[in-house]
C-alpha cells in the first residue's frame, strides 16, 4: 500500500472511533439530562472493536449484536439521526422509538439488532447464515457478544450449530473482561475462550481488541475464511471497557488503577500516535487534524440531537398496534380461505 | 371431491407437504424429524422428498432451533420447528418471550415473524411428566404470539396450512392422543372451513355451553351426547385459537344457554378457563344462571402414568361440571 493508502485507511477509522466516542459522550450528558431514559450502556474504550470488525463488512453482510451496540450500529452506516431519536424514545428512531439505546434495529442495512439478552441474538445469527447458506448467497453474519454470553447455554448451542452445518457466522467476542460486574476469572473455569471456541471445531483466534489495525486484519482475513470456506469462524477480540456497566453501576467491582492501565492503551490516542511514529502525520497535524474532525463530528452530533428533540413519541394509543399482524384476522390466510 | 379418511396425524403431514409445495421458502426443522421422521411421524417422508436442506435434522438444542428459526424468518423463510414434546419446548422458552414474540413490536411493525412452533401436547399416552404437559398457557399470555390447538383431523390439515400461511409467529399445538383419530374429509377441498383464529360451534344446545380445545373437544361431543339422552342439550365449542381469544362466539352461546363449562388438560389454575371465566362474566353478567365452571387438571406436576386417568378430564368430570352449572 501507498503512504496515502495507509493515510486514508488510518484516519477513516480514526474519525469513526472519534465518533461514536463523541456520540456516547454526548449520550451521558442526554442521560444527566433526562432526554434519553431507560438503560445506556456505553462501549467508551472499545471502540476499535465496533469500528475494526464492524466497518470491515460488505453491504450484504449481516450484524446481530448486543445491548451495548451503539458503536456497532453507527459503525455499520445506521444513520446517526435514527439511532439518536431511537435513544430518545421517538417516533423517527431506527426502531420507531419502541426499542431504545438496547434495540437498535435496521433490517434494511441488515443490523439486526441489539439485543438485551445475554447471548439471545447468537440463535438468530445462526439463523440469518443458514438462511443464506440456503440461499446460496455469499454473505457472513457477524454474531457480536460479549465474555458474559460464554458463559451461557445459547453460545454452545450456537457455536454447535455453525459448526456442525458449516455457516457462514463470524463470532465477534467482544471481551471486555467483565460480565457485567463479574470478573472473567470468576465466570469461567477456563479463561481462553479462543481456545474453547476451537473445540467446537472452529478456527479461532485471539486478538489485542484495543488495536483498531489489529482488529481490521483479523476481521478480514476472518471474513475471507468464511466468505471462502462456508465454514464458521470466532474472534476473541480482547478488550475493555472504560466506563461502567451501565449508568447506574457504581463500578465498584475493579481497580481504580486497572482502568488507568487500560486506559494506557485508549484506541484512540494509540492510532494518533501511529500515525506520528509511522511517519504520516507530525504531532502538530494530527492535532489540527483531530480538531477538524472533531468540529464535523460535533456538527453531526447536535444535528441528530436536534432533529431527536423535535421528533414526535409514537401516539400512546398506537401503542396497541404493531404486535401482531393486524391482516391476520384469520379469515384470509390462504387463498380461497373463507369465514364462516 | 376427494373424500377420504385420514388420520389427524396424517393430515398435518399431508398439510405441511402441502404448504411446502405451495411455496420454497416452507423449511422444517427439527430433531429427529428427517430421517426418522419425527417421534410421531408426522414428517414421515417429507425429508426425502423435499431434501435434507428443506427438512433440517437439527441436534437436541431448542433455543438454538427456535432462534435459528428467528433468523430464518428475518430473512424471509417460513420455519416450521417440531418441539418433541410438551415439556421440552421450556429450554426454547426464552427465545419464544424475548425474540420471536417481540421482534414485530420492537420495530414497530418493520420486521415480521413468520414461523410456526409444533409443539404435540396432552396427556392420556401412558408417558410421565415432561411427556404429558399442557403448557399453552404460558404461550398465550404472552403478547406476540398467536396461539392455536386442533382437534379433529380436517382442521389439523387447514390450520397447520393457515399457521405456516400466517405472518405472525403461531405456536401450533397438536392433541398428541388424538394423532390416530381418523375423520372423512374432502381432502381436495380449495379452502378451509374457516379462518385459523375463530371456534367453531360444533354441536348447537340449549341448556348449557362447552368450550375446550386440542384433546378435550372430542370427550366434549361425547359428553353432549351421553347428556343428551338424559334430557340436558349441551352446546359444544372447540375454541381452536387461544390466542386471539375468540371471545364473540362463546358470549354469543353464552347468552343463549346462560351456562359455561370450559374444559382443559392443563391445571385450572390460572389456565386457559380462567381467561374465559373473568371475560365472560365481564359481558354476560345479567345472562349468567350459575357461575363459570372449569374443569382442569390439578395444580400439580403431571402425575404418574399410572395415575393419569384421575387426572384428566374424562366423560364424568365434564359431565360433573354440566351437573354443577345446572344447579343453580
Amino acid at each position: 500500500m501507498t503512504r496515502e493508502l495507509f493515510l486514508e485507511l488510518f484516519t477513516g477509522l480514526l474519525r469513526e472511533m472519534i465518533r461514536i466516542r463523541r456520540f456516547e459522550e454526548k449520550c451521558v450528558e442526554l442521560y444527566s439530562a433526562t432526554k434519553i431514559r431507560g438503560f445506556l450502556h456505553l462501549c467508551i474504550g472499545e471502540e476499535a472493536v465496533a469500528v475494526g470488525v464492524v466497518g470491515a463488512l460488505s453491504e450484504d453482510d449481516a450484524v446481530v449484536s448486543t445491548y451495548r451496540e451503539h458503536g456497532h450500529a453507527l459503525a455499520r452506516g445506521v444513520p446517526m439521526p435514527s439511532i439518536m431519536a431511537e435513544m430518545f424514545g421517538k417516533a423517527t428512531g431506527c426502531s420507531g422509538g419502541r426499542g431504545g439505546s438496547m434495540h437498535l434495529f435496521d433490517a434494511s442495512r441488515r443490523f439486526y439488532g441489539g439485543n438485551a439478552i445475554v447471548a439471545g441474538g447468537m440463535p438468530v445469527a445462526v439463523g440469518l447464515a443458514l438462511a443464506d447458506h440456503l440461499s446460496d448467497d455469499r454473505a457472513v453474519t457477524v454474531c457480536l457478544f460479549g465474555d458474559g454470553a460464554f458463559a451461557e447455554g445459547e453460545f454452545h448451542e450456537s457455536a454447535n450449530l455453525a459448526a456442525l452445518w458449516n455457516l457462514p457466522v463470524l463470532f465477534c467476542c467482544e471481551n471486555n473482561r467483565y460480565a457485567m460486574g463479574t470478573a472473567l476469572a470468576r465466570e469461567h473455569a477456563s479463561t481462553d475462550l479462543a481456545m474453547r471456541a476451537a473445540a467446537y471445531g472452529m478456527v479461532a483466534w485471539t486478538v489485542d481488541g484495543m488495536d483498531v489495525i489489529a482488529v481490521r486484519e483479523a476481521t478480514d482475513r476472518a471474513l475471507e475464511y468464511v466468505r471462502d470456506s462456508g465454514k464458521p469462524c470466532f474472534l476473541e477480540l480482547r478488550t475493555y471497557r472504560f466506563r461502567a456497566h451501565s449508568m447506574y453501576d457504581p463500578d465498584r467491582y475493579r481497580d481504580k488503577s486497572e482502568i488507568a492501565t487500560w486506559k494506557k492503551s485508549d484506541p484512540i490516542p494509540a492510532l494518533e500516535a501511529k500515525l506520528v511514529s509511522d511517519g504520516l502525520m507530525t504531532p502538530a497535524e494530527v492535532e489540527r487534524w483531530r480538531a477538524g474532525v472533531e468540529a464535523e463530528v460535533d456538527a453531526e452530533i447536535a444535528a441528530a440531537v436536534e432533529s431527536a428533540d423535535a421528533a414526535p413519541l409514537e401516539p400512546v394509543e398506537d401503542l396497541l398496534r404493531h404486535v401482531t399482524t393486524e391482516a391476520a384476522d384469520g379469515v384470509a390466510l390462504l387463498a380461497g380461505g373463507r369465514s364462516t | 371431491m376427494a373424500l377420504e379418511k385420514v388420520t389427524l396425524g396424517k393430515s398435518i403431514t399431508n398439510g405441511l407437504r402441502k404448504a411446502m409445495e405451495a411455496d420454497p421458502k416452507v423449511v422444517l426443522i427439527g430433531e429427529d424429524i428427517g430421517k426418522l421422521g419425527g417421534v410421531f411421524r408426522i414428517t414421515e417422508g417429507l425429508q426425502k422428498d423435499f431434501g435434507e436442506e428443506r427438512v433440517i435434522d437439527s441436534p437436541l438444542a431448542e433455543s438454538g432451533i427456535v432462534g435459528t428459526a428467528v433468523g430464518m424468518a428475518l430473512r424471509g423463510y417460513r420455519p416450521v420447528c417440531e418441539i418433541q414434546f410438551d415439556g421440552f419446548v421450556y429450554p426454547a422458552f426464552d427465545q419464544i418471550v424475548s425474540q420471536v414474540a417481540k421482534m414485530r413490536a420492537r420495530s414497530l411493525g418493520a420486521l415480521k415473524i413468520p414461523m410456526v412452533i409444533r409443539i404435540p401436547f396432552g396427556g392420556g399416552i401412558g408417558s410421565p411428566e415432561h411427556h404429558s404437559e399442557s403448557p399453552e398457557a404460558y404461550f398465550a399470555h404472552t403478547a406476540g404470539l398467536r396461539v392455536v390447538a386442533c382437534s379433529n383431523p380436517e382442521d389439523a390439515h387447514w390450520m397447520i396450512r393457515q399457521a405456516v400461511a400466517c405472518d405472525d409467529p403461531v405456536i401450533f399445538f397438536e392433541p398428541k392422543r388424538r394423532y390416530h383419530d381418523r375423520a372423512e374429509y374432502d381432502t381436495a377441498a380449495a379452502s378451509a372451513p374457516r379462518g385459523l383464529f375463530e371456534a367453531n360451534v360444533i354441536r348447537q344446545g340449549t341448556d348449557v355451553t362447552l368450550v375446550g380445545y386440542g384433546p378435550v373437544v372430542k370427550t366434549m361431543i361425547e359428553s353432549a351426547a351421553a347428556a343428551e339422552a338424559e334430557g340436558t342439550s349441551i352446546e359444544v365449542i372447540d375454541l381452536r385459537s387461544l390466542s386471539p381469544l375468540p371471545i364473540d362466539t362463546i358470549v354469543s352461546s353464552v347468552r343463549k344457554t346462560g351456562r359455561l363449562v370450559v374444559v382443559h388438560e392443563a391445571s385450572s389454575f390460572l389456565g386457559m378457563a380462567s381467561e374465559i371465566s373473568a371475560q365472560v362474566t365481564e359481558q354476560c353478567f345479567y345472562e349468567l344462571e350459575a357461575p363459570v365452571i372449569r374443569v382442569g387438571g390439578a395444580n400439580i406436576p403431571y402425575p404418574p402414568s399410572r395415575m393419569e386417568e384421575e387426572f384428566l378430564p374424562d366423560l364424568d368430570r365434564i359431565l360433573d361440571g354440566v351437573d354443577r352449572a345446572l344447579a343453580y
